[in-house]
């Protein structure tokens, strides 16, 4: 059936594929983000074309609906900016009240958050991980731990970069773990993976109080423990009542996530 | 020796690892993405020589890899022992039919990711998992099942175009003919 060289060459792949599989994770990655690099070339084909395709179809917008727009996004644009006006006095006056009751440490005082636009390139071709490619990567800032999110909330954060693109492990997967609380009660537990294979925005979230009962529709925030998310990121909404697990130990629920992780373009990474 | 055959099919690998990753319509259709690497070892394992299947296991494999969460090198064993089987017995299979094809796709693209699963499993890694990676096997079994006979269909046809063929000699012999007059 197989000959001699056959059966060495079977050995030599299987070998190498051990040795690789074995190797120290830091390597590994090094090693892989090597590989991903020759998809360079693609990544950019692929970004080019869809910003011809786009600019293509605002060449047959109509003129009246760029007008149409251009008011719209002006309005909103001079709300934000009043709503900004605001929020600056009510920081300063928060402020001012930490200061006249003694809260002047550094850790206790909540940074206003700096985000750096991200376009997805692409997701994680096995079924079974969370993962995102953004286009920013070492050169433009980028770290592990840091967070990502999109209007609608968090979705995860970054866990390998690369010089011009850095991987997200999104809000489910098992690498992204993140400390919540609700946001009306101050209950406080971790999201610790999703829900359901098929709909990644269903999350379970776990290690509740036992005596806590949460109702459909409370939003869900990060409670900013261990550090990686900063505190207050909106994160979903409670889906269903909570029910007590492991022999009434703690209490789990299923949190369905603000954010559509299936129509991913646009994201931001939150910088230090 | 022709070297169209092997550059096509890992310049398809590279570009289908590629695009499984960047365009997610069928993800967002049916919950899961199919994987046409399967798909190219049935083909490279019946249409090629040993050496083929080994690199195809090995790039494809560590390509996959790249991409994903997945640990380097772990798509690699099952692709290889898929192909090696493929290639074990590729005297007895009819590559030419269709259902052949149709049925050897369905089996590799149903192995190789239960395989890669038990696998990330075994290495302590905690993908995914619950009642609907059924449903993504099944459309990943299916997908690429019936993307294996398209395979044959579009290599056979590239080769027939790009490769070099030896011009077939009729018998026809000129000092042989049979002159035939009339007296």
């Amino acid at each position: 059936m197989f000959k001699r060289p056959h059966y060495i060459a079977i050995g030599l792949a299987g070998l190498l594929t051990l040795v690789v599989l074995n190797l120290p994770n830091h390597t590994a990655n090094q090693i892989k983000l090597a590989i991903g690099s020759l998809f360079l070339p693609l990544f950019g084909l692929a970004k080019t074309s869809h910003q011809v395709a786009d600019k293509a179809g605002d060449l047959i917008l109509p003129r009246s609906e760029l007008i149409r727009q251009n008011d719209e996004l002006r309005q909103t644009n001079q709300q934000l900016q009043i709503r900004s006006l605001q929020a600056d006095a009510l920081m300063k006056e928060n402020d001012r009240l930490r200061q006249q009751i003694g809260w002047q440490t550094g850790w206790q005082k909540q940074k206003p958050w700096k985000l750096k636009p991200a376009s997805v390139l692409l997701r994680d071709p096995a079924n079974w991980w969370q993962t995102i490619e953004i286009d920013l990567g070492s050169r433009d800032g980028m770290k592990p731990d840091m967070a990502v999110m999109t209007t609608n909330g968090l979705i995860g954060k970054i866990i390998s970069v690369r010089l011009a693109s850095s991987q997200v492990a999104l809000v489910g997967n098992p690498n992204c773990k993140v400390a919540v609380m609700i946001e009306k009660t101050r209950e406080t537990g971790v999201i610790s993976g999703a829900a359901s294979p098929l709909d990644h925005t269903l999350l379970r979230l776990t290690f509740l109080s036992s005596n806590s009962s949460l109702k459909p529709g409370q939003s869900v925030v990060t409670s900013g423990i261990g550090g990686i998310f900063p505190k207050d990121l909106p994160v979903g909404q409670v889906a269903e009542d909570s029910r007590p697990v492991e022999f009434g130990l703690y209490t789990e629920a299923r949190v369905k996530l603000g954010a559509n992780l299936n129509t991913l373009e646009q994201v931001w990474v939150l910088t230090p | 020796m022709n070297w169209i055959n092997p550059i096509l099919i890992l310049l398809t690998a590279f570009i289908a690892v590629f695009l499984e990753a960047a365009f997610g319509g069928i993800r967002n259709l049916l919950g899961a993405q199919i994987d046409l690497l399967p798909a190219l070892m049935v083909y490279a394992s019946l249409s090629s020589g040993f050496a083929m299947v080994i690199v195809l296991a090995l790039l494809g494999g560590f390509w996959f890899d790249s991409l994903s969460a997945n640990p380097l090198g772990i798509s690699v064993l099952p692709l290889l022992l898929v192909g090696i089987l493929i290639y074990a017995r590729r005297g007895l299979i009819l590559r030419e039919q269709r259902f052949a094809q149709l049925v050897l796709g369905f089996g590799a693209s149903a192995v190789t990711p239960a395989l890669t699963i038990l696998l990330l499993l075994s290495t302590r890694q905690a993908p995914i998992l619950g009642w609907g990676t059924l449903w993504q096997w099944l459309v990943m079994t299916l997908g690429g099942g019936l993307l294996t006979p398209v395979c044959f269909r579009l290599f056979d046809g590239l080769n027939h175009a790009l490769s070099y063929r030896p011009i077939s000699e009729t018998s026809f012999r000129p000092d042989r003919e049979i002159r035939r007059s009339r007296k």
